[in-house]
């Protein structure tokens, strides 16, 4: 379960977020979305401590995030972002064990979990002995992944993660990480700018502008109940992005 | 671990080294021939002997030998009592008490007076009707070229031109050897010159006499710091009274005409039947010692860089003023000069004349490149890679060590792959110092005015830059992370 309590963050004159709670329960699969620059980006990387709150609390599974939380705390979490964020110097093999072989887990436990992962995300375990500028944007992304579920973590985040993929990569994703969420049930907080990706993936929407929730719910609540004139606004503009 | 093993090696050598005697040489022929003789005798009592040739001029010398980096060196006493003590007048007994309390001895004089004086073309001064210092007067529009030293010096220039009451209109410093060359094309037509300089008979010139008995006497003898072994200090002082003036000129010939210093000192032995075989090195021993010493201070100042020089990047990577003034400092060491930087230096305790100033200066040179590419390298990872490390979970030491440095190693590299070019070039200037490698011959060479003791040093110099480019760039094959090879 995450929590954020109050939470606000101003760069120079720029409110990133503006005094804002939510909770993310557990099993529960919440899409942020909302305009380019409406903080949903900042939110997400403050669970995981990339970004300090200016006020407010962050607690993860009743744990408060600070200073000296933030290490144990990151372990508990799987965070994906796009293009995979793997390391260009090491192989996809090393990309995925590195947290593993850094806490000394025994090799054939390794190697075990790595067996399974492959299955999980449909990557061919030959490709793990490439380096990730031999992968192709859609493999880098399923390294990502493994590298993210590698410790078993209750909580994963994604950030944007398909948005650099070309819509075939792109949809035969977004089917593995639908099952993949289902499968896992774990706590999944995933940012993107799609309204059909958040809908066809998450039970959960929250719509977002410049650093306040403007509705929290399921998309049937967006279409029929409109918090606000925005809401249909930005429906509607996602529709058109669709039928052009 | 290999690295410090090798690290305590080379401090082991340099300490086993210091049982050697030291001596040193000025900047000319003549002091070259001395300090031969007394390698010659130094030896043959017994003892390892080592001669730094040319290492500068008075003031260095001087240094050296107060500050323990050399044992002996030929001096003259005019010199001692006029620069050194700064004492005018004083008689050999008055020098050696005054020597004294600056833990130094010195020996009988050796035998001949080489006087300052000043020479003119034979043809030129005839057609001026020039005999004497006193005839300048009436010449004012001569030009005149004396050394820098002889310039500066107490007894030099200013004093003997106020004491003749001569002006000349044009008065310029050159180098000892290119005056010479300079006098004999006409481009000059005096200048000062030691009264048992071969060239006085090589160039046909004219000696002016010293008629109001101006310059004192520089009579040659070889100062020795006190606590030199006995046996060495025997030695080079069974050499007074042995050397007259026409012996040391036809020496001086000699060695000016074969670049071969133990040569003409082999000569004043074979004079005495005495065993005249001088230890000599053939050419390719030579580039063998001076390539060795060169890679010696290359590699201890550049290994020294590396290891201050990366976490010193490090710091300069992170945002604030801390990281501005480390570059900021490294920056402005890189604009002095290396002789500037030398002479800020050598009065620090502890450094002096010696090796380890040519270390700590090439090591002050070597850093910024060091410094700045792993700053460079750090700056250069893009932000959502450092994210996706730091959410992993791994403490900050480990994403430096396991991440950072090596996506960064690259860059790193190639600014310790400068540093050592550079370094390998800089080096040269250690010879300044005593300090030796490559740089001895050309330094040498330039105060001969030979070009091919010039060129001993300075293409195996070239030579070992190349060498060194080619070792790194094979180092990079095997130490860029391939990954990031592929990645272009």
């Amino acid at each position: 379960m995450i929590e954020l309590a109050g939470v606000s963050k101003r760069y120079g004159a720029t409110t990133a977020l503006s005094s804002l709670s939510i909770r993310f329960g557990d099993h529960e699969t919440t899409a942020l979305i909302g305009p380019s620059g409406c903080g949903k980006s900042t939110l997400l990387r403050m669970i995981v401590g990339l970004v300090e709150p200016d006020t407010g609390v962050v607690e993860v599974d009743g744990e408060r995030l600070t200073a000296r939380t933030e290490q144990q705390i990151r372990r508990k979490i799987g965070y994906v972002i796009q293009d995979g964020g793997l390391f260009p110097h090491w192989t996809c093999r090393q990309n995925v064990v590195v947290m593993a072989a850094h806490l000394k887990t025994p090799p054939a436990d390794i190697e075990q979990r790595v067996r399974e992962l492959c299955e999980v995300t449909r990557l061919p375990a030959e490709m793990l002995d490439r380096y990730p500028a031999e992968l192709s944007g859609g493999q880098r992304q399923r390294v990502g992944l493994m590298r993210a579920l590698m410790l078993r973590p209750n909580i994963l985040l994604l950030d944007e993660p398909l948005a650099a993929l070309d819509p075939l990569v792109r949809s035969a994703l977004q089917d593995d990480l639908k099952r993949l969420f289902e499968t896992f049930g774990q706590t999944v907080v995933m940012v993107t700018h799609d309204m059909g990706e958040a809908a066809y993936l998450a039970g959960r929407i929250v719509l977002m502008r410049e650093g306040s929730i403007v509705q929290d719910g399921s998309l049937e609540d967006f279409q029929i109940r409109p918090a606000e004139p925005f809401v249909a606004e930005f429906l509607n503009a996602q529709r058109r992005l669709v039928a052009l | 671990m290999r690295l410090w093993a090798a690290v305590c090696l080379m401090i082991a050598a340099c300490l086993c080294a210091a049982q050697t005697v030291s001596i040193g040489s000025k900047k000319f022929t003549e002091s070259y021939v001395l300090g031969e003789i007394a390698k010659k005798v130094v030896h043959d009592a017994g003892l390892d002997a080592e001669h730094k040739q040319g290492m500068g001029a008075t003031a260095i010398l001087w240094e050296a030998l107060e500050g323990g980096s050399i044992q002996i060196y030929p001096e003259y006493t005019g010199t001692i009592s006029e620069e050194i003590l700064k004492h005018p007048g004083l008689d050999d007994e008055g020098l050696r008490r005054e020597l004294k309390t600056h833990g130094i001895g010195m020996t009988g004089e050796l035998g001949f007076n080489n006087t300052y004086a000043l020479v003119m073309k034979r043809g030129r001064a005839a057609a001026l009707g020039i005999h004497s210092i006193s005839d300048l007067k009436n010449h004012p529009n001569l030009t005149a070229g004396p050394t820098h030293e002889f310039l500066e010096r107490k007894d030099g220039w200013k004093p003997l031109a106020e004491r003749y009451g001569f002006h000349l209109a044009s008065v310029k410093g050159i180098d000892h050897a290119l005056g010479y060359a300079a006098l004999n094309s006409g481009q000059i037509d005096l200048k000062d010159c030691y009264s048992t300089d071969a060239e006085i008979q090589k160039y046909d010139l004219t000696v002016l006499k010293d008629d109001l008995g101006f310059f004192p006497q520089y009579k040659a003898v070889y100062l020795y710091r006190l606590d030199t072994p006995a046996r060495a200090i025997q030695a080079i002082s069974s050499l007074a009274g042995t050397i007259s003036e026409p012996e040391m000129i036809r020496l001086n010939a000699e060695a000016g005409k074969t670049k071969d210093y133990a040569t003409a000192a082999s000569m004043y032995f074979h004079d005495r039947g005495l065993n005249a075989v001088v230890a000599r090195e053939s050419l390719a021993q030579k580039i063998a010692r001076w390539t060795a010493r060169h890679l010696e201070l290359v590699g201890i100042s550049l290994l020294l860089a590396i290891i201050v020089g990366i976490p010193l990047g490090i710091v300069a990577s992170r945002p604030g003023p801390l990281g501005s003034a480390i570059l900021g400092l490294t920056g402005i060491v890189q604009t002095i000069p290396s002789l500037a930087l030398l002479a800020l230096l050598v009065p620090i305790p502890f450094l002096g004349i010696s090796a380890g100033t040519a270390i700590v200066a090439l090591f002050l040179y070597s850093l910024l490149p060091i410094v700045r590419n792993t700053a460079t390298g750090l700056q250069s990872i893009p932000p959502p890679l450092k994210e996706a490390a730091a959410a992993l979970g791994l403490e900050p030491g480990a994403r430096l060590r396991k991440i950072y440095l090596p996506m960064a190693s690259r860059t790193i590299l190639a600014g310790i792959k400068t540093s050592g070019i550079i370094n390998v070039g800089t080096a040269t200037i250690a010879a300044l110092i005593g300090a030796g490698g490559l740089g001895e011959p050309i330094i040498s060479g330039l105060a001969l005015n030979d070009n091919q003791t010039i060129l001993e040093g300075a293409i195996p110099a070239a030579i070992l830059a190349i060498l060194v480019q080619l070792l790194f760039d094979a180092m990079d094959r095997y130490l860029i992370p391939k990954g990031l090879r592929a990645g272009g």
